[in-house]
């Protein structure tokens, strides 16, 4: 793995009940890498990356470290697509600029430009109401890449898409985040190992690190790469286990 | 499409209404039939439409103040919740108390001229427009608000770019039954005292007896409201462009 971008030592979080969700948790998200965080509904994972987005709601213990300290303001996409139905395409996609004061026309032709990489020309100027469930996902993952944050938050963010939306929005996303440390939540096992460099599998109660896979190739791997072959099994075991 | 549908409904309910009379045979100084009315109107025109301009500025001046206030109280609120506990009770009681109860008072405090009236319409405005946008606001999502927030965005730029515009339906909602309201403050103020507008005139023919002014009179305010509602209507199915207008 390459040296860690987000260290996160001892972490100790109760529900208000006071049951603890996490006890002593600790985990490493590998700089410019994907790092897909897998496990059951329930078990925290959100929590954890709501958590190192800085959100407030939260009584915690331990220590959550990012390397360089100045990385810590982060990009955020989750599974609703959260676009301003009365913003265009290209609007949604500068949403961050606009909200901070700082649009520039540099900013709105790195805006175009980044609009045609994902594959929705032809678009700038359409409302979301006018897109399609992918199209809206995708814009989604612009207005997220636009930030231009060294670290990328992403809370399921395809779970809602059909299956082979899905995949395409996969391979997509591993194409235009490569290089920028990820943090991916999912319950989806398949995705997991479509689009991780590393997998950190949680389960239990409270939720502890139930094993870690480190790939060899780079995503996106498709259902007949060896490594995805390798683990599948393995990982649905795991998975299962903490079902039962 | 429309027109022919409203043409259609005018003309149903003016058959109905003068079936009704032949049928029941009730005397023209209780209701008298569409054609009387429509003589009236056209000899009692001009006056009427004089009478219209003070009722029209009354309900249009009422509408604007009280939308302007009913926003700015629920812009208060959401931006402070002190304000807001103080502010709850009087919007609350704005709306219990009835406004025929107050169109004394406020005559007696503005005057018998269009100042009074206003201020009916406004207090009648004032509350669907202050609740339904105060709704609307605290009903913002609050993931959008996470974003924004992760986006690094300041707490005015959230209000002004999410907050504001996620209410505008609401709003919307609010300002169009305050619109189909309005007319009531105007023509209960200029029942109260008055010396000019439709209210004042339809007291005026009643005196006389004059049924069929008083019909004339009301059938020129319902024209009047519809047109103020659907041109409020049409504002702001253009300014809020996002909402579907098609539904079920």
């Amino acid at each position: 793995m390459t040296a860690p971008a987000i260290q996160i030592t001892d972490l100790t979080l109760r529900y208000d009940s006071g049951a603890p969700l996490f006890e002593n948790l600790s985990l490493d998200i590998g700089a410019g890498q994907t790092t897909c965080i897998l496990g059951p509904s329930g078990c925290g994972k959100s929590t954890l990356l709501r958590l190192i987005s800085g959100s407030t709601g939260f009584t915690w213990s331990g220590a959550v470290e990012f390397n360089p300290p100045e990385s810590s303001t982060v990009a955020w996409m989750g599974q609703d697509d959260l676009l301003l139905p009365w913003l265009s395409l290209r609007d949604n996609v500068l949403l961050g600029a606009k909200l901070r004061g700082e649009l520039t026309d540099s900013l709105r032709r790195q805006a175009d430009e980044l609009i045609v990489r994902g594959r929705l020309a032809g678009f700038e100027d359409s409302l979301p109401s006018s897109l399609s469930g992918g199209m809206r996902q995708r814009s989604a993952l612009l207005r997220t890449l636009m930030e231009g944050r060294s670290l990328l938050l992403m809370d399921e963010p395809f779970s809602a898409l059909d299956a082979l939306t899905r995949i395409r929005l996969q391979d997509l996303s591993a194409e235009l985040t490569r290089g920028t440390t990820t943090l991916l939540v999912t319950h989806d096992a398949a995705e997991a190992l479509r689009m991780a460099h590393r997998i950190i599998i949680l389960g239990g109660t409270p939720a502890e690190v139930k094993a870690t896979i480190d790939f060899r190739t780079q995503p996106p791997r498709g259902p007949e790469s060896e490594e995805v072959l390798e683990h599948y099994s393995s990982l649905l075991g795991l998975l299962l286990e903490d079902h039962h | 499409m429309a027109a022919l549908r409203l043409f259609l409904l005018t003309l149903g309910l003016l058959v109905l209404w003068q079936l009704l009379v032949l049928i029941t045979q009730v005397p023209a100084y209780i209701l008298p039939g569409p054609l009387p009315v429509a003589q009236a109107l056209a000899e009692h025109g001009g006056v009427l439409f004089k009478h219209l301009r003070t009722t029209a500025f009354e309900i249009i001046a009422g509408l604007l103040i009280g939308t302007l206030l009913g926003a700015s109280c629920a812009l208060t609120m959401i931006i402070s919740p002190m304000l807001k506990r103080w502010m709850q009770p009087v919007l609350v009681i704005s709306q219990a108390i009835p406004v025929f109860a107050l169109a004394p008072i406020l005559v007696l405090w503005f005057g018998y001229g269009m100042a009074s009236k206003i201020a009916m319409a406004v207090l009648i405005i004032f509350f669907p427009v202050a609740a339904s946008f105060y709704q609307g606001m605290r009903r913002t999502n609050p993931d959008l608000l996470e974003l924004a927030r992760i986006m690094g965005a300041s707490r005015f730029t959230i209000l002004r770019y999410i907050v504001i515009p996620s209410a505008l339906p609401a709003f919307a909602s609010g300002l169009r039954v305050a619109a189909a309201v309005a007319p009531i403050g105007a023509i209960v103020g200029e029942w109260v005292g008055s010396s000019s507008g439709l209210g004042f005139y339809m007291l005026h023919a009643n005196a006389r007896m004059q049924v069929d002014v008083m019909f004339a009179a009301l059938a020129v305010l319902s024209v009047t409201a519809l047109l103020i509602y659907f041109a409020i209507d049409f504002l702001l199915d253009r300014i809020i462009y996002w909402e579907p207008t098609k539904g079920i």
